[in-house]
């Protein structure tokens, strides 16, 4: 009786250590870590962006431009996310299920949107999509401009955000069984049903995971589009880091922080929206 | 978490805090320059953008000169970048000795921080400003679109390439020259005036976040008819390009006087307030002046300003920022948010 209580104990303390180690030493690195990177900076900027008034605030965060600029980097973040997944998708898929010459070698350029300066990389997009350049000379030809348009904007966060989704589906694709598909396809689903019953859904979570974060860099990033959206109050390819930096060089800190301070308040909502979404989807996947 | 736990994870948070800021605190007693007998020094001198050639000659005639005269080894750092954004970061704490920058309104603002002495501007001949420039227009060669004044930018079909004037210190220069230029054509009706400017900046294709930045959409990207130009980038453009380009100079421009002043706050605490003193009055020596002339500047020594008569069209009549109440009222009447920019763009 005793000798089982005390296994009890025993069992219970074991439980409550968890299998890491030094639980109070890494929880207060984990802390440090996160207040001093993350947690203060972002406070500062609420508390820079709350000390004005109410009426300041709301004047400053509805004024055309500021509104303009939020829709801009909400619509291309949005599409080029969109992009990403499918063409990211694929890209994984073809890394992983195909065996073919340096495939290493292109496994390894997918990251080096990361290590290239974005400014590098948007100044030259941007010459290679105006008119001038290889392939914006023949798309211009047909009629689409792509440099210093929205569209410009587009190509630039997928060129910054096509690794996240790359990165996020292939070690799920590297673990997806086999016998799934083979099992699908004994009972007599074609290739389209399968991947769409039975692949999409596992994929799903390490899908939206993906767009997430593509889709979050996009929101903030300002040295690659800078270079290729012609920053036009007119055409309204200003986005929300470009409007910021133009108050920040007029040393406007109160201005630039509130709409610091929405663009966060937005890329937050948007990215618990689709945690939520992935949240019940994989209780949906797992349920099956 | 249990109270243990959570105990030991404030005593890490603690150390780790302590350490950090430990660091900070050594660090900062460092930046001695001055290094005992091998009487070397080191300043910084923080500028703008289209400076970055002149100033690396300027170094080194200059570091020639002070060994000469004072036995002092010069090793002058360079920063570069937008006039504004440079601004900040002295005000932020960038090591700068002397700055040397685009407008008088950035080294106002770092003596708003209480970095600079207010009367910095009287401390070197000309406003402080030894070296001018104004603006004037590139177009491409042989001028297809026959643009030859302010009125030709406003026509249909043409694009121009201008930078955001709310984000470039240039771009407000060249947005002040053409309003100057509105005023004496439309007598002061301010209504005129700001059509003619709704035109223009109707006209501008791309509107890159700085000079630099414009001048890469115009030269390598091919973009648009005209660039609205610092006449010293213009002049750099042409003599890398002689045949591709031409320089239009308009009827009627401004004056731009980029500003220099020592950082007294920095360069007391380094003990280099004299050195820096010598750096910016070398600037108006006669070897110096030929050098800004021969990397298109204006010098401000008026006889050598015209040795270099052909370099620079001299008939331009220039407004200063001063017909425009100086640039805090300026920033205040066009640049704002709401202001007469935001106005005449969104026509």
């Amino acid at each position: 009786m005793i000798k089982e209580k005390n296994k009890e104990q025993n069992n219970k303390r074991k439980k409550r250590h968890g299998s890491i180690p030094g639980f109070g030493l890494s929880m207060g690195i984990t802390l440090t870590m996160l207040s001093m990177l993350v947690l203060i900076p972002l406070a500062s900027i609420l508390l820079y962006g709350l000390s004005l008034s109410p009426s300041e605030f709301f004047a400053i965060v509805c004024s055309d431009s500021v509104r303009y600029a939020l829709r801009t980097s909400i619509l291309c973040s949005f599409i080029a996310a969109t992009i990403n997944c499918v063409f990211g998708m694929i890209i994984a898929w073809t890394l992983v299920r195909y065996n073919f010459f340096h495939r290493r070698l292109i496994d390894g350029l997918i990251e080096l949107p990361f290590a290239l300066p974005t400014a590098v990389a948007g100044i030259t997009l941007s010459k290679m999509y105006s008119n001038t350049g290889i392939p914006g000379k023949w798309l211009s030809a047909i009629g689409i401009d792509v440099s210093y348009t929205h569209l410009g904007i587009v190509v630039a966060l997928i060129f910054v955000g096509i690794p996240f989704v790359v990165r996020t589906v292939q070690p799920v694709l590297q673990k997806f069984d086999y016998q799934y598909e083979e099992a699908a396809h004994i009972l007599g689903a074609g290739r389209i049903i399968t991947f769409i019953k039975v692949m999409l859904p596992e994929l799903m979570p390490a899908l939206l995971t993906g767009f997430g974060l593509a889709f979050a860099r996009g929101m903030g990033e300002y040295g690659s589009v800078i270079y290729i959206s012609g920053n036009s109050a007119k055409d309204h390819t200003q986005v929300v880091s470009y409007v910021i930096m133009q108050k920040l060089n007029y040393m406007d800190y109160a201005g630039a922080t509130a709409v610091a301070l929405v663009m966060l308040i937005t890329s937050f909502v948007i990215l618990m929206v689709i945690n939520l979404i992935q949240i019940k989807q994989s209780k949906r996947t797992n349920n099956v | 978490m249990s109270m243990k736990k959570f105990n030991l994870c404030v005593v890490v948070m603690a150390i780790i805090l302590s350490m950090l800021t430990g660091c900070g605190a050594t660090s900062g007693g460092d930046s001695k320059n001055v290094k005992g007998n091998s009487k070397t020094v080191t300043i910084t001198n923080v500028s703008y953008d289209p400076t970055r050639e002149l100033y690396a000659a300027y170094n080194e005639i200059f570091s020639d000169y002070y060994k000469n005269e004072a036995g002092i080894d010069v090793t002058v750092v360079q920063s570069h970048g937008g006039s504004g954004g440079q601004a900040r970061s002295v005000v932020e704490g960038a090591e700068a000795d002397v700055v040397t920058l685009a407008l008088a309104h950035d080294i106002t603002l770092i003596e708003k921080a209480g970095l600079i002495e207010p009367d910095w501007i009287e401390e070197f001949e000309g406003d402080s400003s030894p070296y001018t420039s104004t603006i004037v227009f590139l177009v491409r060669s042989g001028n297809p679109k026959g643009i030859n004044d302010w009125d030709d930018l406003i026509r249909d079909g043409i694009d121009v390439i201008s930078p955001d004037p709310k984000s470039s210190g240039a771009a407000c220069w060249n947005f002040l020259a053409a309003w100057y230029y509105a005023s004496q054509k439309y007598g002061n009706d301010e209504e005129q005036i700001k059509s003619f400017m709704s035109k223009l900046y109707g006209n501008v294709k791309v509107m890159d976040s700085g000079a630099r930045g414009s001048t890469t959409t115009f030269v390598e990207n091919g973009q648009g008819d005209v660039l609205v130009s610092w006449e010293n980038e213009a002049i750099s453009t042409l003599s890398e390009y002689p045949d591709d380009y031409e320089i239009v100079s308009p009827s009627i421009s401004i004056l731009a006087q980029p500003s220099v002043a020592i950082v007294d706050e920095n360069a007391d605490r380094n003990g280099t307030q004299n050195i820096a003193h010598d750096y910016l009055s070398y600037l108006y020596s006669e070897n110096a002046q030929r050098l800004i002339g021969e990397y298109g500047y204006r010098p401000s020594d008026k006889a050598i300003l015209g040795e270099y008569a052909d370099k620079f069209d001299l008939d331009m009549s220039l407004c200063t920022i001063n017909d425009f109440g100086g640039w805090n009222a300026a920033y205040e009447e066009f640049f704002k948010d709401g202001g007469v920019f935001d106005e005449i763009y969104s026509r």
